[in-house]
Order: C-alpha cells, then structure tokens, then sequence
C-alpha cells in the first residue's frame, strides 16, 4: 500500500516544482535573480507584487481578462443549456451531423483563425472590446459546453421530464424549476470548463485586443520584450494568473473528475 | 428512446447562429485567400490550386509536419500510459482525494503563455532549478537554446508536466464509476491485479481513455503558445511545429496564400485523423 502511494506523491511533486520555482522568482530582487542560482529567495520582496498592483497597464491587464473570460463563460453556458437540451432527448434533421461539425471547431487550429478574427472583428467594429474576445472564445467553448451539458442531461431519466408535463408544468417552468437544479453539477462543470479554456486562451485574445481590452498574459510577453528581461516581474504575473484557476478548481472540487470525463461515466 | 421533433432545432439555433459566425466566415476567408494572390492594396488575382501544390510538395511542410507528428506520437506515447499508472495508484476514498484532484489539476488552469514563461525560468542554465541542477550538480551539458536535443526534451517535458493530469482525471473518474462488486468477483476467482486490469478495469475505461486520447491528440497536434514562448521554434527550426510554421508564413512573412493553403491542409488533417480514431475506437459499441 505504501509503494502504491509513492506514485502520486512522487507525480505531485513534479508538479510542484516548476510553480515553485515561478512563486520563488516572484519573491527575489532582480539583482539576487542576476546574481545566480538560490534555491530561496535571500531577501524577500514584495517589490514585484507593487509594481502589478499599481501600475494600470498591469492590473487593468487583469480585470480585462476576468472580464472576457465572465462574459464568455456566461454566453457559453446560457446558449448551450437549450441546445444541449435538444440533443439529449429529441432526435431531428441533421442532429448527429450537426453535432460532428460543432465538434471539429474544437478541432480547428486557433492559428488558422488569428488572421480572419482579426479582420472579421475589426470589419464589425469590435476590435479590441472584451465582447470580441468574448465571442471569439465561443467558437470553442459553446462546442464543448454543448459537449459537457449532453452528457450529464443523458443521465437524467426521461421520465422526469414526462412526469413533470403530466403534472401540468410548462416547459419553461419545468427547466427552470425542476430541471436545472438537477443537473447543477453539470452546469457547474461546463461553466469550470468555458472558464479555463477562455482563460488559458492567448493567440485569439492577444490577436483581438490593442490596449481596451488587452490580457494580462498579453501584457506579460510584452514586457518579457520590451523591458530588458525583469524576470521578477514576470514571475510575479504569472504567479497572480494561477490563482483565479486555483479557486475555480476548489469550487468544482467534488465534480471535477467526472467534469473531465464530460459527465459520460 | 429519442423523440423524433424538428422543432429542437430551435433550441439549437442560438449555437449555431454564434458558431457558424466565428467559424464560417474565417474560415471562408481562408478559403479566399488559399486560392489567390494578392500583392497589398486589397488586390488579388485567382491562382486556383497553385499554393496546394506549392505546400503538398514542400520540404519546409514535410518537415514540419513530421515534426509535429513526432510531438503527437511522443506525447501520447508518454501521457496515456503514465496517466493510466498514476490513475490506478491514487486512493479511492478519504480526504486525499480533493487534494490529488485541485493539485492536479492546477497545471491545466494556467495560460498557456504563462506555462512557457515558467519552464522557460525553471529550465535557464544557470538561474533556473533545473537548469542548475542538470548542468552544475550533474553536470550534464543542458542548454536549450543550443542543443535540438534538450530543447525537444524540454517541450515533451512540458506537455507531459501541462496535460497528463487529463488523462490521469479521466481514467479516475472511469475507475470510480466501476462497482465494487466486480472487485469482489475478481476476488473470489482469485484474480491477479493483471487480470483485473486487463478484464475489468480496461474494458471500462474505453470511453474515457477515446475522449482522453482524442483531445490530447486534437491539442498537442494545435499546440502553439506553449512552445513558442519556450523555444521560439529554435534551435534553427528544429522545434518548428506546425503550427508555429504557420503563423511565421502568415504573419511573419505575410505570405496569406500559402499560409491559407496550409492553414486548410493543416485542418483537414487534423480532421481526418480524429475521424479515423474516433471510427475506429467506437466501431465495437456500434455492434
């Protein structure tokens, strides 16, 4: 049983390792950084953490993040709930095809896209606005929120949906009231989902924003180039983007692992 | 059984009105631009097929291309069975599951260019832990920005480090929904643990380890950020995945024909090879 235990313990601390070299980088000055290897920061500093904190173009890097990524996950959800609906209890014209083509946009490389994003964006006016970024993370995430809602709704019984028409409820009011709270752990997964994906996202984000709406992670690998190389810095910011994951991933806790298998075990 | 209702179609709509939007219209541009020339100046003249050919016969595609199936081959070879191990050794029950699953999961919830940003601090010659560590403690010579070979150990590294945890959340959650009373059966017959594994515990695994395999293959065979930031594609072209090649032709360059041309060679293939898998691994439930 102990060996059994090594496994996990042993693939938890490789894990580990290179995001606490991250968070110790973030503590260290940019001289004891230049000045060599220390496997502690020597003199600990909060002097990185200021600089996020209290410079715009650092934190509104942040909020414009949280922003896309909240709306998307919104969109997403709302859009897939009714959808994934229809494709777990009706069978209509096209339904398996449709379902295919909605899954190879989960395919398409976002590089292909970057260029006509940019172009499909600016031609409506949206370049640079969080709803652009916003939309334009749909193109995966709707797909895979559809996905993820399919299959925890195949594991509701159809007979809850027949005894609630029986008992005079409308339809509305019946995925409202009744089936919706049912199936809140898959709601819960799918929107984990359309959150990590929106975040974790960069090539489209970066393509679609100047300054309005720029990602912190955009921001960083402006400054990795244009300010000499503030490792501090840099690790600092990456630091601060593991922590909104960090406490999605607490909240879905308990569904996590049958969140990953797409509610499909 | 289904209800056979056309209206569904309209609690369809919404998702297809908003897909459709972000995925037709670029990808008809693609399409515009793969069969055309332009020198600027919104001029294009029709070039029909050339840039395909152009693509299908180049070395620097071929190259690419085989590059990144070794990129997809490797990892896969390495996330799936290592997943599999890791999934099988975690506790079923008790407090230490949460916390197995939130750590695991951590690596998978950071932005991708933050995930090259940290290997690239984690693994810098004489600053970075594994750097120090392989070059100064072992002494062995590690310098990516030098050597091909440590740069694509680095990268295989990092997948294995960003995505195995996919894998391993899969198989558990599989592993969890199996019943105990095939356990106690096993028992009876007194079962060897291959035996279990290969009778009881594979079998069920099958539909979790299509959708593992399945994404890996359709994100490792797109990865861009990652390595990027990590490698730049270098040293010289050796980590030049496809799609880094891509976006080099197309924005870099600026050569939009060629770049839509591969841009759809790229997807089509992508497409084809999930197919294939996708057919092949379900071919017996369909029985």
């Amino acid at each position: 049983m102990r060996k059994r235990n090594l496994i996990p313990i042993l693939y938890i601390l490789f894990l580990m390792l290179p995001i606490y070299w991250l968070v110790a980088m973030s503590f260290k000055t940019t001289n004891e950084i230049l000045a060599g290897f220390s496997l502690f920061p020597q003199t600990w500093t909060l002097e990185n953490y200021a600089v996020i904190f209290t410079d715009p173009s650092w934190y509104w890097g942040y909020i414009n993040s949280i922003l896309y990524v909240s709306i998307n996950t919104v969109i997403s959800v709302c859009v897939a709930l009714p959808a994934a609906y229809a494709f777990s209890r009706y069978s209509f014209l096209g339904d398996k095809q449709l379902f295919f083509w909605l899954l190879t946009n989960r395919m398409a490389p976002a590089a292909v896209f970057a260029l006509p994003f940019f172009q499909l964006y600016s031609a409506i006016g949206l370049f640079d606005t969080h709803l652009a970024v916003a939309l334009a993370h749909c193109l995966f995430n709707i797909p895979l929120a559809v996905w993820i809602l399919e299959g925890f709704m195949g594991g509701v019984p159809k007979e809850l949906d027949e005894t609630a028409y029986v008992d005079g409820y409308s339809f509305p009011r019946f995925f409202v009231t009744i089936f919706l709270p049912t199936i809140k752990a898959g709601v819960g997964v799918a929107a984990f989902f359309c959150f990590m994906f929106s975040w974790v996202e960069l090539l489209l984000a970066k393509t679609l924003t100047a300054v309005a709406a720029k990602p912190i992670a955009a921001t960083m690998t402006k400054t990795a180039s244009s300010a000499g190389y503030e490792l501090g810095l840099l690790a600092a910011a990456g630091t601060l983007t593991i922590i909104p994951g960090a406490i999605v991933i607490y909240f879905v806790r308990n569904y996590i692992a049958k969140g990953f298998a797409l509610g499909r075990v | 059984m289904k209800t056979q209702n056309n209206r569904a179609w309209f609690f369809v709509l919404p998702v297809l009105l908003l897909v459709a939007f972000n995925a037709l219209i670029p990808m008809m541009t693609v399409v515009n631009y793969s069969v055309q020339e332009t020198f600027g100046d919104n001029l294009f003249f029709w070039e029909g097929l050339t840039w395909f050919e152009q693509i299908l016969r180049s070395e620097r595609f071929h190259a690419a291309l085989g590059r990144q199936f070794l990129f997809t081959g490797l990892i896969l070879a390495i996330e799936v069975p290592l997943g599999i191990i890791i999934a099988l050794s975690m506790p079923r029950k008790g407090f230490w599951v949460p916390v197995c699953l939130v750590t695991m999961a951590l690596p998978m919830l950071i932005p991708w260019n933050v995930v090259g940003a940290m290997w690239n601090i984690f693994t810098l010659p004489d600053i970075g832990l594994l750097g120090y560590f392989m070059n100064n403690t072992l002494g062995i010579e590690y310098n990516m920005t030098r050597s091909p070979l440590a740069a694509w150990i680095t990268i295989i590294t990092m997948d294995v480090w960003h995505w195995t945890s996919l894998v391993v959340l899969l198989t558990y959650a599989g592993l969890v929904s199996i019943p105990d009373a095939y356990y106690q059966a096993a028992k009876i017959d007194g079962a060897s643990s291959w035996s279990v594994f290969r009778y009881i515990q594979l079998p069920k695994l099958k539909q979790v380890l299509t959708i593992a395999i399945l994404l890996r293959f359709m994100d490792s065979f797109n990865i861009y950020t990652e390595p990027f930031v990590l490698t730049g594609g270098g040293p010289g072209n050796s980590t030049t995945l496809l799609s880094i090649d891509l976006v080099k032709i197309a924005l870099g360059q600026f050569d939009l024909g060629p770049a839509a041309a591969m841009s759809l060679i790229y997807f089509a293939i992508t497409l084809l090879v999930s197919w294939l898998f996708y057919t092949l691994m379900t071919k017996d439930d369909a029985k």
